[in-house]
């Protein structure tokens, strides 16, 4: 037909036929049924402008060699650029701003190497390598009989040498060893589903234990100052940690531990406003206290409209009503945020006399026991 | 026929017409619209009485001739000169139209008037008062005092307004339409005043949460962000995953397709 390259077998026509089980290849007539079709195939060959005119061949290649050429300038300048720029050289790049030099360059002289390495070489193959189709038959899967048989013979010596068959302990005490091994694997992993002791997740670091049995002040987040009664005014809304975190800072350990279940949030109200009467027993004036970990899946509720006294997570948006003991009014939270009861102490500073009464942030399984 | 009726049954001729008759209705529109009202009388003195005349003028509508409030707008007593300053100084008062937030708009009085409206509020009730220029210097980086308040500043900003103004100022939003708006070339008198009063949604930051010296550390803080190098490159709008992703998804996926696509292409 054209200049195409078969290595098909020899066929009658070009009729594609199926092999059989055996592997034989059966004659076109004999495979061929009232709906198969001639193959129709391959679509003339196209010549590349490279492989007719030596011009265009040259202007390929002058092309890789350039792609490769920007690929070496690109490494140059890194190694250059590596010695040359520094550290906290700055420069205005437009449309970006104030820049770092050092990344720009490194990282645009590196791009370029790697990049016009792999342009060149697609390039050279898509231009000047040989662009010939080429049809390979694939030959039959199976096995010869003789090969299958000889496969079948060898398994059943090995198994036949190994003795499981006449030495049952063999067997029995190997099938032991294999399936206990997969115990210490299974135990890790149920081991890792939770705590193991449940109490952790219900202790925070607003349990008086922490504090030898005394109120715990309320400390501003980050300063650690405590806070007076009459520094909260209306409207206000402060972030609050626990006394006890102190400990924690000056032992450098676990303060984050610490800090994700402890974060509070300390807000006034004009206690009219406040129509749960648990809600205003448990504050001071119209000051309430409520755990910033959202009942979801524990972002810290900091959003806090003053207007409309909701308070909102970010995460997934769910909203607390302060008005209403911070029930959930919209959003994917299904409890409302757990309060701490405060009081005010001898000197006129904020404390919480009692932890939380329930567990802080996402609920578990035994949350309610 | 000439050239261009030739031309009338061109495709292109329908959308060139429409195109041209927007631009018409448009450019007459502007030329014939009432320009807004300017109801400010030049005052030279900042003075309660020429406050109250212009209270009376541009505010009472909605705030009541006494400040007081009505069903539109709430009391004025006590708010202090400070947020008359902030919400007249940023153009967010008088509220261009009724709507859930009043956004930053065009300043609509000059200083010697904002002066004499802030007067009078101030003489309706005792509030915050407009700081004075110390409490605003911005501390610049450099000295070892300077960088240390900057990044105390940087610390009590993560906590207190990172979580409605997002990590780098660049706002965020809040619930039914309302947001925290960007931080970015606003005046540092004006963030001291928006900390101080608590303007809309935004809580009460009073001097006893964040003291005086808290708030210029915060300041300083959000300048020094302005200057800051943008070691990462285009920074999105400072958004984090969304800007990034949208980028991510849009550009190098696109370059990636294309890529593809060449790839698999004959020569020619």
């Amino acid at each position: 037909m054209n200049d195409n390259q078969t290595t098909a077998a020899p066929v009658e026509g070009n009729a594609l036929v199926p092999a059989s089980g055996d592997g034989q290849v059966l004659p076109a007539s004999l495979a061929a049924g009232p709906d198969t079709f001639e193959n129709p195939g391959l679509p003339p060959h196209i010549h590349r402008a490279a492989d007719i005119d030596p011009a265009a061949a040259k202007r390929a290649e002058r092309q890789v060699a350039t792609m490769f050429g920007i690929s070496m300038l690109g490494a140059l300048i890194f190694v250059v650029a590596y010695f040359a720029i520094r550290d906290e050289a700055t420069f205005f790049l437009p449309g970006v701003g104030k820049t770092s030099t050092q990344n720009v360059v490194l990282g645009l002289s590196l791009g370029v190497s790697i990049l016009f390495i792999g342009l060149g070489a697609v390039h050279w193959a898509k231009t000047l390598m040989s662009d010939e189709e080429v049809v390979e038959e694939r030959h039959a899967q199976a096995s010869s009989p003789e090969a299958r048989a000889d496969a079948v013979t060898v398994v059943s010596d090995g198994v036949e040498s190994t003795g499981l068959t006449r030495r049952p302990v063999l067997k029995y005490s190997l099938g032991g060893a294999l399936g206990l091994f997969a115990l210490p694997l299974g135990l890790q992993i149920a081991g890792s589903l939770g705590p193991v002791t449940v109490g952790e997740l219900k202790e925070t670091l607003w349990d008086p234990e922490n504090n030898g049995g005394k109120p715990i002040r309320l400390m501003r987040d980050p300063e650690m100052t405590p806070i007076k009664l009459e520094d909260v005014t209306n409207g206000s809304v402060f972030h609050v940690m626990p006394e006890t975190l102190q400990h924690s800072i000056d032992e450098r350990k676990h303060v984050l531990e610490g800090k994700a279940k402890a974060a509070v949030i300390l807000i006034r109200l004009d206690p009219n406003d406040i129509k749960v009467q648990k809600a205003r027993d448990w504050g001071v004036d119209g000051v309430v206290a409520y755990s910033k970990i959202c009942t979801h899946v524990g972002c810290a509720v900091g959003l806090y409209e003053q207007q409309t006294h909701h308070l909102l997570c970010p995460c997934h948006q769910s909203t607390f009503d302060l008005t209403e003991d911070c029930k959930v009014i919209f959003g994917p939270a299904k409890r409302a945020l757990p309060q701490l009861k405060i009081t005010v102490d001898d000197e006129g500073y904020l404390v919480a006399p009692e932890g939380f009464a329930e567990a802080v942030g996402p609920s578990f399984w035994e949350r309610k026991r | 026929m000439n050239a261009l009726a030739a031309r009338r049954r061109h495709p292109a001729a329908i959308a060139l017409l429409i195109l041209v008759g927007l631009l018409i209705t448009g450019g007459a529109y502007s030329f014939i619209a009432p320009k807004d009202a300017n109801a400010s009388a030049a005052v030279a003195t900042d003075s309660v009485d020429e406050g109250q005349k212009l209270f009376l003028g541009n505010c009472a509508s909605c705030h009541g001739t006494n400040a007081q409030g009505t069903a539109s707008g709430p009391s004025l007593v006590g708010v202090g000169a400070a947020a008359v300053d902030f919400q007249v100084g940023t153009g967010r008062m008088p509220m261009a139209q009724p709507a859930v937030q009043a956004p930053r708009n065009e300043v609509k009085f000059d200083e010697d008037e904002i002066a004499s409206l802030a007067a009078y509020v101030a003489s309706l009730g005792p509030g915050p008062a407009v700081p004075d220029g110390e409490l605003t210097t911005v501390l610049e980086p450099g000295t070892e005092e300077n960088n240390r308040a900057i990044a105390e500043g940087g610390e009590i900003f993560r906590v207190n307004c990172a979580m409605c103004h997002n990590f780098a100022g660049a706002g965020g939003a809040l619930t039914r339409g309302k947001y925290a708006p960007g931080l970015e070339g606003v005046e540092p008198k004006h963030i001291y005043e928006a900390m101080v009063t608590g303007p809309q949604s935004m809580p009460v930051f009073s001097d006893t949460n964040l003291d005086p010296a808290a708030k210029q550390k915060v300041i300083s803080y959000l300048k020094a962000q302005e200057e800051a190098t943008n070691v990462g490159g285009l920074t999105l709008g400072n958004l984090g995953p969304v800007s990034e992703g949208l980028f991510a998804w849009v550009f190098m996926l696109g370059i990636l397709i294309g890529a593809a696509v060449w790839l698999g292409k004959k020569a020619a």
